[in-house]
């Protein structure tokens, strides 16, 4: 068992329910070929340092997660069935790395709560 | 009594061309993992055009300097950086 981060440029022509389902059915797909704690970050349409395919922009979607060695390879040959996926790229964790990726899943889930709660706070007002 | 001073000034030498130590951040600050996501925090590392700087003006030391490129290229792969920016465009 590896610790990987797979990130994903899908094309930004798609609608917002389609990148929905095809980032549910690569989740669906880690999970039945036995990867463990995955995690997801969903950056969001983005503008590329360069063009791909002579497009400027594209939705990021980050997995972070647990998986037997041989995963990576399906996962990336799932990739490359679709289309509609731009770039993608599959790094393992070293042991440093994993430190740093669990450090920023704190920080974020901290943000998001801390958002939350000014939201709240906004309301009550 | 100003006359004196002024010939005085230059008798002990000028302190011309000292700088400052160069010093490995990573070392300095403790950073083990260089992330590739974080594009804003390599541009440091890169010239204007995208190149990559040597390790000669940047003072990394050689094992976060070989770190640091790894993660340029990822950023590259990913579209977070610029393989190339021309500047004459």
């Amino acid at each position: 068992m590896n610790r990987y981060e797979s990130t994903i440029i899908i094309t930004p022509v798609l609608s917002d329910e389609d990148v929905k389902n095809k980032l549910k059915s690569f989740r669906d797909f880690l999970e039945k070929n036995g990867a463990k704690n995955i995690d997801e970050e969903f950056w969001g349409l983005k503008k590329l340092a360069y063009a791909i395919e002579k497009k400027s922009t594209g939705v990021y979607h980050l997995y972070d997660f647990e998986a037997p060695t041989d995963l990576v390879e399906k996962l990336e040959i799932q990739y490359k069935r679709d289309e509609s996926i731009l770039r993608f790229m599959t790094i393992k964790l070293d042991k440093y790395g994993v430190e740093y990726a669990n450090k920023r899943k704190e920080n974020l889930a901290g943000k998001k709560k801390a958002n939350n709660n000014k939201k709240e706070e906004g309301t009550h007002e | 009594m100003s006359k004196a001073n002024q010939s005085i000034r230059y008798l002990t030498t000028l302190k011309l061309g000292q700088k400052s130590k160069k010093y490995c951040r990573f070392k300095k600050m403790g950073i083990k993992f260089i992330d590739y996501k974080d594009a804003g925090f390599l541009l440091r590392f890169v010239n204007e055009q995208g190149k990559i700087l040597p390790r000669r003006l940047t003072g990394n030391s050689l094992k976060y300097q070989r770190k640091v490129a790894q993660a340029v290229k990822r950023a590259r792969q990913i579209a977070l950086m610029p393989y190339v920016t021309d500047l004459y465009k």
